[in-house]
């Protein structure tokens, strides 16, 4: 192995290395594309992470069919579709604060990365109403389900053993909130940065990156959706 | 950009000329660090500890089974040493030992790349680990685990304090360590697979890329898809034992072998994020000390990946006798034959490229070469087990232990230890005594022989593993095994003395003291903050010894600039000489 001496870094071309590339790339295409790399690889291991939970609950629920069909019922579908049309347009708005990114439109960014958020925050609260009535109504996961009869929605008869169904309702969509409340913390330092300035045509990494991540997040939900309210 | 970050800017904010160990001295230049040689370093550090740790572990247990009945221990005290033993070395050790310590010192100088792809990353995945190790540490002040490293549920997951039946140790803190290592597990596999493909320097073509590199790769590939399965599951049984979740506890409509199909989803792809990098390390070794380049690179670069892959669709064999669906028994073993098919493909390579080679018997290449043979008897042992029929005669017995011992310690720790011995000189800038070396890798082979060897009769005459009493028929043989594991740790005790006096009073170590053709020995010892004095363009692969000159050849590869000036093709029978 040779090493021919010194090609120049890239800052020796003429141009000035702008402050926002990082110690260790040459190029900015270089940042970006393993910025960008970096985040599909964490999002495999989210596939798997979820993925798992899911083949969890396709045990139980080919084990019990019965048990999880009367369960299911005890969800609130219209709160569940409110947040599923919520948290799509969230989707569209992170794209759209992506694209604004790319045009250097600083101001339409902000915006939307704002209305991101308050999507997200409107997502946790009606999943935190859905919770508050769960545990009104004593639906809880494992030897705490305790259904409490007035509280109950009318329906097929609840079998004793669907605190397993609650345990996967609570695991699942608590992980997945989880999730969202990750990304509101970051949505809310991208939009810090952006306000001061730090997004420009040339740099918008981080907003992409994230935006990324909130689709995932996204689809994870459109999946849970149906598995737990519609089936 | 971050506040914390010590590393500088550009080249221009770096002197070249002094090494990363002087740049930036002081604690908080080490703690704040993002050069991943630091954090490489401090990761070594990290896991050394551990493996002392989880050795003392180990010398109570043999110490313990030296005679029938009550030795040293009671019996409570045994399990939770054995769990012990076995929660430390693979999840403190094996795992982030050679990928989180050797990988991030020596692959991106590899790559020819100024740092890993994110290296604030690289630091908090440290952190992770820390924070990760200080519950285990919390756990064993709490009286340990008592389940095995395996935390079998409903054992582990029915807490008594609840009302359950099952185990009232410490399980909690433990898996919730276990959990957050592996956090820092998933962060250096998106790191490693990033800086692999955005990093490499102009010129290193994947085809030029190093065996280490590749190895490197393949492992990321099961740390980011296997981990995550792992943290879904001790997540679970953690809030299964909180909560009584009803998940993997039968007298709350849970299936206890659902969790061990997910358990062992993560640990068996798991011994491959163990032993490839082993694999790597070994294969670079070889060809540094047989002057070869590796015959079939390509082939042995592939059966890593392979390995990887087929990794993630053998898990059942560990649940041949669990309870199962019989041909969901069968097409497991089958599959489970399937990965002999890579492992044979890198043994034979490696023979072939020893065939006619230069061989140096230096102390890194002992370590390679005990790695092919001890390897090999843990990879053929491993088949006895996929077998059906036999495995039902062997489950969980002795012959199961010396087993993976042999791919572990056979295999990871040797793999471990030569790419230690190997690198050493290039990140610490000093050499070692090589007597002392030499001597303590005696002792190890030796002592690791006596050790296990005996413990495949054992199992094969019925000695079930994990028992703190055995039948008197059994008791020579666990003598002669404990006397195995004194001689191993005398080694072990030797090597370190060994290091430690390198550190202390060691000779500065030239900038390639093993005459290697590979692109890290091109860089001064120790290498500078940014690992090269400037930008290096990659003209030659690096095991390019066929196109070496003569002095090359015999004198080793020591200015980077000679290389390409005199290049002659096909001089390939250099005779190993004084
Ligand atoms: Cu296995």
């Amino acid at each position: 192995m040779s090493t021919a001496t010194a090609t120049e870094h890239a800052s020796g071309d003429g141009r000035a290395r702008p402050k926002w590339l990082l110690h260790h790339f040459d190029t900015p295409a270089q940042q970006f594309g393993t910025a960008r790399l970096g985040m599909w690889l964490f999002l495999a291991q989210e596939v798997l992470f979820f993925g798992a939970l899911f083949v969890i609950y396709s045990v139980f629920r080919a084990s019990y069919p019965e048990m999880f069909k009367a369960a299911s019922q005890q969800l609130d579908k219209i709160m569940g579709t409110t947040n599923t049309v919520v948290l799509i347009f969230s989707s569209l708005t992170a794209a759209l604060a992506v694209n604004a990114a790319q045009k250097g439109k600083r101001h339409a960014t902000s915006l939307y990365l704002l209305v991101t958020i308050a999507c997200a925050c409107v997502f946790l609260a009606i999943k935190f109403f859905e919770y508050q009535h769960k545990f009104d109504a004593g639906l809880l996961p494992g030897p705490a389900f305790k259904p409490i009869d007035e509280h109950l929605v009318k329906g097929l008869d609840l079998k004793s053993n669907s605190g397993s169904f609650f345990a996967l309702y609570f695991m699942m969509t608590g992980l997945h909130a989880l999730h969202v409340v990750v990304g509101i913390v970051v949505f809310i330092w991208i939009l810090i940065r952006n306000l001061r300035g730090n997004f420009s045509k040339e740099y918008f990494t981080a907003v992409d990156i994230t935006a990324l991540y909130w689709h995932f997040v996204d689809l994870v939900w459109i999946f849970l959706f149906p598995l737990f309210y519609l089936i | 950009m971050a506040a914390i970050t010590t590393a500088p800017g550009t080249y221009d904010e770096v002197d070249p000329n002094t090494s990363y160990l002087e740049n930036n001295k002081g604690l908080m230049g080490w703690l704040f660090t993002l050069d991943h040689k630091r954090i490489g370093v401090m990761y070594l550090i990290s896991v050394l500890m551990a493996f002392a740790l989880g050795g003392i572990f180990a010398l109570l247990l043999r110490a313990e089974l030296f005679t029938k009945g009550q030795t040293l221990i009671d019996a409570e005290t045994y399990n939770r040493a054995f769990s012990l033993h076995g929660v430390v070395m693979i999840f403190l050790f094996l795992i982030p030992a050679i990928p989180a310590a050797l990988g991030n010192i020596i692959l991106p100088i590899q790559l020819g790349a100024k740092d890993v792809a994110f290296p604030k990353l690289n630091l908090l995945s440290l952190y992770i680990y820390v924070f990760g190790a200080c519950f285990a540490v919390y756990s064993m002040i709490h009286g340990g685990v008592d389940t095995g490293w395996t935390f079998y549920t409903p054992y582990s997951s029915s807490d008594p304090a609840h009302g359950g039946v099952g185990t009232s140790s410490s399980v909690i803190p433990m898996t919730l360590s276990v959990l957050i290592m592996g956090f820092s597990s998933v962060l250096t596999g998106v790191n490693f697979i990033a800086t692999i493909h955005k990093m490499r320097a102009p010129g290193l073509t994947w085809r030029r890329l190093s065996l280490f590199a590749w190895s490197l790769y393949a492992t990321a590939i099961i740390q980011i898809l296997a981990t995550p399965v792992l943290a879904i599951t001790f997540l679970l049984l953690t809030m299964e034992r909180f909560l009584g979740l009803g998940i993997f506890d039968p007298r709350l409509g849970g299936d206890p072998v659902l969790y061990q199909h997910f358990f062992w989803f993560y640990s068996h792809p798991a011994v491959y994020i163990m032993i490839v990098p082993g694999m790597g390390i070994v294969s670079d070794l070889i060809a540094t000390f047989s002057r070869r380049e590796p015959f079939g690179y390509m082939a042995i670069a592939m059966s890593s990946i392979a390995l990887a892959l087929l990794g993630f669709l053998v898990w059942g064999h560990h649940l041949f006798v669990a309870g199962m669906s019989e041909y969901a028994t069968m097409v497991f073993s089958a599959l489970t034959f399937l990965v002999a098919i890579p492992s044979g493909v890198k043994v034979f390579n490696w023979i072939a490229t020893l065939y006619k080679g230069s061989i140096s018997l230096q102390s890194p290449m002992l370590w390679a070469l005990s790695f092919i043979f001890l390897f090999t008897i843990g990879g053929l042992t491993g088949l006895f087990l996929g077998m059906l029929a036999v495995d039902v005669h062997l489950h969980d017995t002795y012959f199961v232990v010396a087993h993976f011992h042999y791919v572990m310690v056979g295999g990871t720790v040797m793999g471990f230890l030569g790419g230690l011995h190997y690198w050493w000189p290039k990140f610490t800038g000093k050499l070692y005594n090589e007597s002392w070396a030499i001597a303590g890798w005696l002792f190890v082979f030796l002592g690791f022989n006596v050790t296990f060897l005996v413990q495949f009769v054992l199992g094969s005459r019925g000695m079930p593993r994990r028992s703190y009493d055995y039948l008197p028929q059994y008791e020579f043989l666990h003598q002669i095994s404990t006397v195995g594991s004194w001689i191993l740790g005398f080694g072990f005790l030797l090597l370190g003395a060994m290091f430690v006096r390198s550190l202390l009073n060691g000779r500065p170590a030239p900038r390639n003291p093993w005459g290697s053709a590979a692109l890290e020995w091109m860089t001064p010892t120790p290498p500078p903050p940014y690992n090269f004095v400037s930008d290096p363009v990659i003209t030659r692969g690096q095991y390019d010894y066929h196109l070496a000159t003569d002095d090359e050849l015999y004198e080793g590869f020591d200015d980077p600039l000679l290389s390409h000036k005199s290049r002659k093709g096909g001089v390939d029978e250099g005779k190993e000489d004084a």
